[in-house]
């Protein structure tokens, strides 16, 4: 079947498009930028760097802007997602969703408008185990963005590894914090992985902190050979 | 050794709708998941649960035949959503359109062992079942029959999708079942 991804450049997505090739083609990824950095929605952290991480891949990429109005923004995803039908035939879409009704439940909804399937592949799947099989397929992910207590600083830009893993894990524990950042703790950014025909260097970065809340900016990356 | 048949077309849709099932299902018994087609239901399982699919996966709708087993099934079974259609159809009831998607409101209407009062339920499927004489209704929501029992057997059908937010419905078969 052809599908396309909908692709935010995190850990999720990328993960839930490694097991669509696995069993499907893909044809594009489907990206929504949001204006909103409050998206209930869209992941939105270096969001811009999907281009780049399209290109890696040799994936074309449909990517639609987007107020981040709840909702609304729907209205956004839903275009793109027909546009990809129209454009690359797609067949299916198949998300990162892991835990959250809310999003499944719009995608569904979209997809059924638009008369396309709807797959999960990460689907109420064990957050630490997702982790574990994230690193150990190879993929190389930093992460990008914190947003609760007690992640500081010092998280912005870590290499998620098995250390990591544990130490989120940990957090799990002590804080209630979602160690994949279901709850949108953290975001991720994905740089490379096993199906990526190139990887992403970033040369240029800023970090932006203020209260338990910030975002590894990467301001300049470019693709190197593998 | 609980059998769980998976009642979907592919990889992605076994992930999604067999996988959570089994997560819950292996904390409490051993398990085994076996394809419809294939599926060889024995006494040597205590408890069966069907699977449910994508919304746009109907194809188990064309091999009724495959669960002709369910006639003469004394195991206790769970059909989940495509698994309630299917225990339905062979058991003569119809499948009518049924659209519901997302959290949904049930009401229990017949006291029974897996679900009690009302509760909020995720739903993912675009057909219901007309249960046939054969079944007791025992929980619906505004728009479709959500739970049914075999009036005779252990045969329960449940629409939503309990792996989501009412996994305590899939533990009640798993450890009791039996009305």
């Amino acid at each position: 079947m052809n599908l396309g991804v909908l692709f935010s450049g995190g850990k999720d997505s990328t993960l839930a498009l490694w097991k669509a090739r696995q069993t499907d083609t893909v044809t594009c990824l489907i990206s929504v930028l949001s204006r909103n950095e409050e998206s209930y929605m869209f992941h939105t952290p270096n969001i811009d760097i999907v281009r780049l991480q399209a290109e890696a891949m040799e994936l074309p990429l449909i990517q639609e802007t987007t107020d981040g109005v709840k909702e609304e923004e729907l209205i956004d995803l839903e275009r793109a997602i027909e546009k990809a039908k129209i454009i690359y035939s797609i067949e299916g879409v198949a998300t990162g969703a892991v835990e959250s009704v809310y999003q499944a439940e719009r995608v569904q909804r979209i997809c059924h408008n638009l008369d396309v399937w709807c797959f999960n592949p990460l689907w109420l799947r064990n957050q630490e185990a997702l982790l574990y099989e994230i690193v150990e397929a190879g993929f190389h992910v930093i992460i990008s963005g914190v947003f609760a207590y007690p992640l500081s600083e010092e998280w912005l830009g870590r290499v998620l590894d098995r250390a990591v893993i544990r130490q989120l894990v940990e957090l799990q524990k002590l804080h209630g914090i979602s160690p994949s950042g279901e709850g949108g703790e953290i975001e991720t950014t994905v740089l490379d992985a096993p199906f990526f025909r190139k990887r992403i260097e970033v040369t240029d970065f800023e970090i932006v902190f203020d209260k338990y809340s910030g975002k590894f900016i990467i301001r300049e990356a470019h693709l190197v050979e593998k | 050794m609980i059998l769980i048949i998976n009642l979907n077309q592919g990889n992605l849709g076994f992930n999604e709708f067999c996988l959570p099932v089994y997560d819950i299902v292996s904390k409490i018994e051993e398990c085994t998941i076996q394809h419809y087609t294939s599926a060889k239901v024995s006494s040597s399982f205590s408890r069966i649960i069907l699977s449910g699919t994508p919304l746009m996966d109907n194809e188990y709708l064309n091999s009724i035949e495959d669960f002709q087993w369910l006639k003469s099934c004394t195991i206790p079974v769970l059909g989940i959503c495509a698994g309630m259609q299917v225990m339905g159809l062979v058991f003569g009831s119809s499948l009518v359109p049924c659209l519901e998607i997302g959290m949904t409101h049930v009401t229990t209407l017949k006291e029974n062992a897996l679900v009690s009062s009302s509760f909020s339920a995720y739903s993912l499927h675009r057909y219901g079942i007309i249960p046939s004489s054969d079944f007791d209704v025992l929980a619906r929501s505004t728009l479709c029959v959500q739970v049914v029992k075999h009036a005779r057997r252990d045969l329960y059908g449940v629409l939503f999708h309990p792996e989501v937010r009412n996994k305590e419905v899939v533990r009640e078969f798993v450890t009791a079942g039996s009305a």
